[in-house]
């Protein structure tokens, strides 16, 4: 009786506390799920599958891309909290122990682009209050739920859902809900930003691990790539003045209010009442073969010039 | 003369509510920024501490109701005399307490040649000389003592000064949130105090009737963001201290300006059009900004800051 019970006292210590899996180590991205979005970039105006209310509409209308080389305090941004999962980067995760009792207190993910970095607090920490500065990645705490790892980020600096303007606030916050199957470890993101989205923005990405990879440094220094030619010029387009918000519709033969985004164009019913094309495609044109069985490369078709 | 009669009621009826709320709120917090500079937030606008071996140098000095608690929590928590207030502006959240201080470095005992025992200088408060002049006119009333009014005036594009072993820089920024507003610059410290230049999670409070414009407030911005130097990956480095709300950097500086800018181009497209106040306010040139930086609580909506655009871009 004394042999059973040392040896389950032996046990305990060993066995982790609430079923905690390793996600340690070197990943590289899949991008199989919206590539085109993620490697090339969103087409500007493309803001299907967001559910964003008319604020974030009006401001993705008003984006225009030379911001970020004007204003050059955006050039060396990296990604925040909610996108570094989906931009185009390895990643590492290391965890981070307590030296005395090799606890885990948190895991450190790095990213190759920009050098992001995350610190996934696990040891119970509080979110710091409203005085606390905003940070690209965030404030992040984790909690496992059998195997899963669910992750809560709140104080984020602004930062965007979508590469073309969309923003999200520094008021949004985010979960996550890390799952390793094997060699593969899959994130669901869910985004929510009263001030921006009128429901939770919900997406996925998966990573396999990836042993051999080695990550080197990505420093950023800001140039002089388009003349600014007043101090208090900041690129924009005044509303109802943009005049590539028609492209995406036309480009890919889509009707231009499906391309306004919005909760609706979530969900599969959009397509029964979405009303039709104006200027229907019989032939893919663009992006074609992106992410088509193992091509991961996108490249435009060579018959179809970008209209400038 | 009328609208800044008004504007002042505006900010009085504001300090009156924010003092009602007081009574109510938690006790100050205090929060290091870096070096020697750490902010009390509660106190009405953000309250600024430099403290070091010379003694405390305050930027703001909240509201009036918050005074006592304000002044009893820097005598328990920084060693030394207060020496030094700077006041950002004119606003009553930010100069209400210059009198308790005051007050207190009043009762000081002197020698017999006027000197302190201690050996301490007298109080100086200092704000740029258009915050003295309109703090004393009898258009805004007499909010403070003598003693309370920033007697140290500066009427230079800036003033510096070392104390702690750190150079403290005060830069003028004419017509921006008013026409007296100061920037307090700590470079050892690497700490920007931007006043109500800069208010994160609420639009600026252009007082159009107290010299503020919206052309000054983009400059304004924009030489705080000739001030700071970002850390690693863009965040970090340079901490800039608001108004009111929480710390921040560059970056938090870059999205505020961009919103100001692009909402100025906004109101200035409508006014070339020959639309009225009314019409640009119908038009809601800010309508995609309003969920991000207005509240219930908002001091300023989308309306006003609309209208403070308009009347800053219009004034002859």
């Amino acid at each position: 009786m004394r042999v059973v019970l040392a040896a389950l006292l032996l046990a305990f210590p060993a066995a982790p506390a609430f079923a905690q899996v390793d996600v340690s180590g070197a990943w590289a991205s899949l991008y199989h799920e919206d590539l085109p979005e993620r490697l090339p970039g969103p087409e500007l105006g493309d803001y299907m599958g967001l559910p964003i209310n008319d604020a974030a509409r009006l401001r993705g209308d008003s984006y225009d891309a030379d911001r970020i080389s004007i204003v050059q305090e955006y050039q060396c941004r990296p990604h925040g909290g909610d996108y570094q999962m989906r931009g185009l980067s390895n990643m590492r995760i290391d965890p981070v122990l307590d030296p005395v009792t090799q606890q885990l207190v948190a895991w450190h993910t790095r990213m190759g682009f920009q050098e992001m970095e995350r610190t996934i607090w696990m040891d119970g920490r509080p979110h710091p209050d409203d005085m606390a500065p905003h940070t690209w990645s965030g404030f992040s705490t984790g909690t496992w739920q059998n195997n899963m790892l669910n992750v809560r980020t709140t104080h984020l600096k602004e930062n965007y859902v979508r590469r073309n303007g969309i923003p999200r606030s520094a008021n949004a916050t985010f979960t996550e809900h890390w799952v390793r199957h094997g060699t593969y470890l899959t994130v669901t993101t869910v985004i929510t930003d009263p001030a921006l989205l009128t429901e939770p923005l919900v997406r996925s990405q998966t990573w396999v691990l990836d042993p051999g990879q080695r990550m080197g440094r990505d420093i950023c220094e800001y140039g002089d790539e388009v003349p600014r030619e007043r101090r208090d010029y900041v690129p924009n387009h005044l509303p109802g003045t943009n005049p590539f918000l028609h492209e995406v519709a036309d480009w890919y033969g889509l009707p231009f209010e499906a391309t306004r985004g919005g909760a609706e164009t979530l969900y599969p019913e959009y397509r029964s009442k979405m009303p039709k094309p104006e200027k229907p495609k019989l032939v893919c044109e663009r992006y074609c073969t992106c992410g088509v069985g193992a091509n991961a490369v996108c490249l435009l078709a060579p018959t179809a010039p970008r209209p400038r | 003369m009328m609208r800044m009669v008004s504007a002042l009621g505006l900010v009085a009826i504001l300090c009156a509510v924010t003092a009602a709320q007081q009574s109510e709120a938690p006790p100050l917090r205090v929060y290091p920024v870096q070096g020697a500079v750490s902010v009390i937030a509660g106190a009405g606008g953000n309250v600024v501490v430099q403290n070091g071996k010379d003694g405390t140098l305050l930027v703001d000095t909240g509201l009036a109701a918050s005074a006592g608690p304000l002044a009893a929590e820097v005598r328990a928590r920084y060693r030394g005399a207060v020496l030094w207030i700077v006041n950002t502006h004119l606003h009553p959240d930010h100069v209400g307490g210059n009198d308790a201080f005051a007050q207190a470095d009043g009762r000081k005992p002197l020698d017999f040649l006027g000197a302190r025992f201690d050996g301490t200088q007298p109080l100086k408060i200092i704000a740029h000389s258009n915050v003295l002049a309109r703090l004393a006119s009898a258009a805004n009333g007499p909010r403070l003592s003598d003693a309370g009014l920033p007697r140290d005036e500066y009427a230079t594009p800036f003033k510096d000064l070392r104390f702690n072993d750190e150079p403290v820089v005060l830069h003028h920024e004419p017509r921006a949130h008013t026409d007296g507003d100061t920037i307090v610059y700590f470079p050892k410290s690497d700490v920007v105090v931007a006043g109500d230049i800069f208010t994160p999670g609420g639009y600026p409070f252009i007082d159009v009737a107290n010299g503020g414009s919206v052309a000054g407030e983009i400059a304004a911005l924009n030489h705080i963001l000739d001030l700071t130097v970002p850390g690693h990956t863009q965040e970090g480095g340079t901490s800039v201290v608001p108004g009111h709300g929480r710390l921040c950097d560059e970056a938090d500086v870059v999205e505020y300006r961009d919103m100001v800018v692009i909402v100025r181009d906004r109101v200035q497209d409508l006014i070339k059009k020959g639309m009225t106040l009314d019409q640009v306010q119908a038009a809601a040139p800010s309508r995609d900004y309003d969920s991000e930086y207005v509240t219930a609580a908002s001091f300023v909506k989308g309306a006003d800051f609309v209208a403070a655009v308009y009347r800053s871009l219009t004034a002859k």
